[in-house]
């Protein structure tokens, strides 16, 4: 097994043993350095418990040499585009009497725009939503928003830290993973 | 003129959204497809060379103010001008009816679909768009170009054929395929027995 001069904490024993236990598990967590370990780690658990689904795999695969910041610059237009919506909705909701279609609307939008970046907990609460709305159950829409919004601001907490990550794991450590 | 396997064909991408109109143009570029987007229909039409009241393209040369566009991809759910109501317009247009259109939407609802592709839909994506969907548009570009040069190459010879309207219609392409094969097993028998062969 190559030593690698990285950035990570010096070699001992059970860095050898991790890395041979994560060889079978995690191939891509051979050789990672620690913040390499906790990214895939966070993504792992994005995906274990349901934020994400396949669609931010499919992000993941335009992602590319002419386009090195696709994943992140979608996922800022999606939070732009989101936190405009739950405006809207929330300034629609306090409205008498209730426009459920106009309501639907927005929420139609909101739903399309999660399930384009993979947000499967959001699309979901936004499927519900839209089922209360249907139903003109306002009181269903309220108690269903505010899992929206709960959603939305914990995806966006989670993918923040994931990408501030991300951009932390540059291009230099890399060059040293890359070097097998 | 044989059509290039490698060309590239360019693309017009119609959506609303700007996050589904960046995912869509990375989609369709990494397809080594070129690619314009546009938000509404009103503006794909302008880009087309058709004005909203228009029903053929105004009698100017091709190159002027237009660009060609090999397929039409547009979100069905838009405001103002609906995807499916730019799709009619297409379809409509004596100039641009035989370009393929393509329909996407987050929405599966059967009626919608059909609806669609007895326009004259070539296809009908659900969101979000995949990569793999991507494969898909390329066939139905070569299809209307193919057509296109059998129709220039019966119109130079003399035989007899019976050309099919390029109205594309999904809920008919069994139908049409059936056609197709009634048509061609016609002429093989007639060749045959234009020999001294005798088989049929």
């Amino acid at each position: 097994m190559a030593l690698h001069i990285s950035s990570a904490p010096p070699i001992s024993a059970f860095h050898h043993l991790l890395c041979f236990f994560f060889h079978d598990t995690y191939p891509e967590m051979e050789y990672a350095s620690s913040l390499q370990r906790q990214l895939a780690s966070m993504k792992k658990n994005l995906f274990d418990q349901g934020y994400l689904d396949e669609q931010f795999y499919q992000l993941e695969e335009l992602q590319d040499e002419s386009s090195p910041n696709f994943v992140e610059e979608v996922v800022t237009l999606f939070f732009r585009d989101s936190s405009r919506l739950v405006a809207n909705i929330d300034q629609a909701l306090q409205k008498y009497p209730q426009d459920f279609r106009r309501l639907d609307n927005f929420m139609h939008q909101l739903k399309g725009s999660a399930s384009s970046i993979g947000a499967a907990k959001m699309k979901n609460e936004c499927t519900s939503f839209r089922e209360f709305c249907n139903k003109e159950n306002r009181e269903g829409c309220l108690r269903s928003f505010q899992k929206v919004k709960k959603e939305h601001a914990v995806l966006k907490q989670k993918l923040e830290n994931y990408f501030q990550l991300l951009r932390q794991d540059g291009p230099v450590d890399k060059a040293t993973r890359s070097g097998n | 003129m044989a059509v290039d396997a490698e060309a590239q064909f360019h693309v017009l991408a119609v959506d609303d959204s700007l996050l589904d109109r960046k995912l869509i143009e990375r989609l369709l570029k990494t397809s080594s497809f070129q690619v314009t987007t546009v938000d509404s229909g009103s503006k794909a039409l302008e880009v087309l060379g058709l004005k909203e009241d228009q029903t053929s393209t105004p009698a100017l040369s091709p190159e002027h103010n237009e660009i060609e566009v090999n397929l039409v991809i547009t979100d069905y759910c838009m405001p103002g001008m609906t995807g499916y109501d730019l799709l009619k317009k297409i379809k409509e247009s004596s100039s641009l009816k035989d370009i393929p259109v393509v329909i996407m939407s987050s929405e599966n609802v059967p009626s919608r679909i059909n609806r669609c592709l007895e326009e004259g839909a070539e296809e009908f994506f659900l969101k979000p768009v995949q990569l793999s969907d991507m494969r898909r548009l390329r066939p139905h570009i070569l299809k209307g170009k193919h057509k296109e040069q059998q129709l220039h190459q019966e119109e130079n010879s003399n035989t007899n054929h019976i050309i099919i309207s390029s109205s594309n219609n999904n809920n008919m392409s069994n139908k049409r395929k059936a056609m197709d094969e009634e048509v061609l097993s016609e002429r093989t028998r007639l060749r045959f027995s234009s020999s001294s062969l005798n088989v049929i």
